[in-house]
């Protein structure tokens, strides 16, 4: 009986990674075929021969490099700018009673779930009067709508943690707020400050209805955005082996992330949905 | 009692600063998200349209009354609440049998753990995109895989461009990149479980199915109730998938690309932040629940 059950979840597991990783290596597989038999029926389950063709048309693609450029600095810019407005208002909201502070904490938690397409038209309004429109400083500025909240609530959490007695013995020596939080607090957030970083480059890295609107060509077009968009001569030979290597190319990154940082990224997602 | 005074200096001194640490972060808020929100709110009652130099005249709430005579907008409405309803009732049960599987200790549970965070961390696009090669009516591995090989089908199936079907093909793609979120979330609740609990459960002579019953559900009931609203909400406000995979045709329109059509497409300023404040009412009916559940007032 404990056999079978063993036996069972055995059996439970190896089709739920089965489940999880098959689309993956789908991916691979067109990614490695040529051309000429990505269509086709019926359908090779392992590329013959693999070849490196899709890869390497898609990194001799000015368009993609340049797309998958954007995206870098986008995400890099967005991520680095909420951290640097979110610690501070985190540090404020975790460890300083004043009055309102339970208002604005709701206000940033109920922020988290700003549905992003509910100003859509009136940002687009916003980024082209500003002449931000189809430049990178459009999305990472309205990127701050999806990532500030988040990185706020999830710091303040980080920030309330630490010992009281820190701050004091920095304050008794002479040091004011700022100090404190500069040279006391902030160092010892960085595990806080690195889930929240990961979370938002994230984020940032797959974001598609902002960066489908608020950019109109390749100055300024993410990688979500050029793989979406990818299509061959004719609507009737889409190069799938292309697009499956663009779009192994772009996860890549988010794989590397998830196998170095797999504790912060739990961590940091249940801090965001669960821990009140 | 010194200490207690240097004490309540600091306190006075970070009760003076925390606005100012506050004020970035606020006032960027502002400018993204409070600004455009009213600005949307003036826009929907006015006959805005992109591109149009004129500027835009009073219309009142001719939109609104537009909007709920639309078949179309009441279409998406539909088409969103069963999109919600079917990929969160579908991603919680498969997320519950996936936590209660991992919270037990076995070897490669790690290598599980990891697994599962990459369907998620994988852009929404690029999970679209692959999911549409393999549902593709004529070279797709779901069709050679269920019709050629195993014969399951008696014909190849338009998966993406039937009614029907291609709602519940982004279904699909959508529970099993979610899913293990929804694992994840439930694990974290399951772990705050005390052991003690089932073993005074065991010793009672209850069964495993009577454990769950009396001690995992009830413990469990924050985690999947904080859970379930937060998977909603993000249901609710799904776009990506659907752009994707159909441009919101074959019975797929949701809230959000009926939004973006009137938006973006038709360039009807004016209409679609009519459609904007609605869908931002629906979801801020849904947070304030949310925030309610969480219960953030710390100050007691």
């Amino acid at each position: 009986m404990k056999a079978l059950r063993r036996a069972g979840a055995v059996l439970l597991l190896a089709l739920l990674a089965f489940h999880l990783l098959a689309p993956f290596y789908w991916a691979v597989n067109t990614s490695l075929a040529l051309p000429e038999n990505v269509a086709k029926t019926p359908v090779d389950y392992v590329p013959s021969p693999p070849t490196l063709e899709g890869y390497r048309r898609v990194l001799g693609n000015p368009l993609f490099l340049r797309a998958v450029l954007n995206s870098a600095l986008v995400s890099g810019g967005a991520t680095v700018l909420s951290l640097a407005l979110g610690a501070a208002a985190g540090c404020a909201l975790g460890r300083y009673a004043f009055p309102g502070r339970g208002a604005v904490l709701s206000l940033f938690l109920a922020m988290t779930m700003f549905p992003q397409i509910s100003v859509l038209g009136a940002l687009f309004t916003l980024v082209t009067t500003t002449g931000l429109f189809n430049t990178p400083l459009a999305l990472i500025s309205t990127y701050l709508l999806t990532t500030l909240p988040f990185t706020v609530w999830v710091l303040s959490n980080f920030f309330r943690q630490l010992p009281r007695e820190l701050e004091e013995a920095a304050f008794v020596d002479g040091a004011g707020p700022f100090a404190v939080f500069w040279r006391v607090l902030l160092p010892l957030a960085a595990p806080g400050l690195a889930t929240t970083a990961i979370l938002a480059f994230i984020n940032t890295w797959n974001e598609y209805l902002y960066a489908l609107s608020f950019t109109i060509d390749e100055s300024a077009r993410t990688a979500p955005v050029a793989i979406a968009q990818f299509t061959g001569e004719s609507a009737l030979e889409i190069p799938w082996n292309e697009i499956m290597a663009a779009s192994v190319l772009v996860t890549l990154p988010l794989v590397l992330i998830v196998l170095l940082f797999q504790k912060h990224i739990v961590s940091g997602m249940t801090a965001g949905a669960v821990k009140g | 009692m010194n200490k207690a005074r240097e004490g309540s200096t600091l306190a006075r001194a970070q009760r003076r600063a925390a606005w100012l640490f506050l004020a970035p972060g606020l006032l960027a808020l502002a400018a993204v998200g409070l600004y455009p929100l009213l600005d949307t709110f003036r826009l929907s009652f006015t006959d805005a349209f992109r591109g149009d130099p004129d500027p835009a005249r009073w219309v009142g709430f001719a939109h609104y009354r537009a909007l709920l005579a639309d078949g179309a907008f009441r279409e998406a409405v539909r088409n969103t609440v069963v999109f919600a309803t079917a990929s969160v009732a579908l991603e919680f049960l498969l997320g519950l049998g996936i936590a209660l599987l991992l919270a037990r200790e076995f070897r490669g549970r790690a290598f599980m753990r990891t697994a599962m965070l990459i369907p998620w961390a994988l852009p929404t696009v690029v999970a679209a995109r692959l999911w549409a090669w393999m549902f593709n009516d004529v070279f797709g591995v779901v069709n050679d895989l269920l019709h050629t090989r195993l014969g399951l089908l008696p014909e190849p199936l338009a998966w993406t461009a039937t009614p029907g079907l291609a709602m519940a093909a982004i279904i699909a793609v959508d529970v099993w990149k979610t899913t293990p979120f929804m694992a994840l979330l439930l694990l974290a609740g399951l772990q705050l479980i005390p052991r003690e609990l089932y073993e005074a459960a065991r010793v009672d002579g209850a069964s495993r199915w009577q454990q769950f019953r009396a001690v995992t559900l009830p413990l469990l009931k924050p985690a999947i109730l904080v859970a379930l609203i937060f998977r909603t909400l993000d249901a609710l406000r799904v776009f990506d998938v659907i752009w994707v995979m159909t441009a919101g045709k074959f019975g797929t329109e949701s809230l959000a690309t009926y939004t973006y059509r009137q938006t973006m497409a038709f360039n009807r300023l004016g209409y679609g932040a009519a459609a904007s404040v609605l869908v931002f009412l629906i979801i801020a009916l849904f947070t304030a629940a949310y925030v309610t559940v969480l219960r953030v007032d710390r100050d007691r």
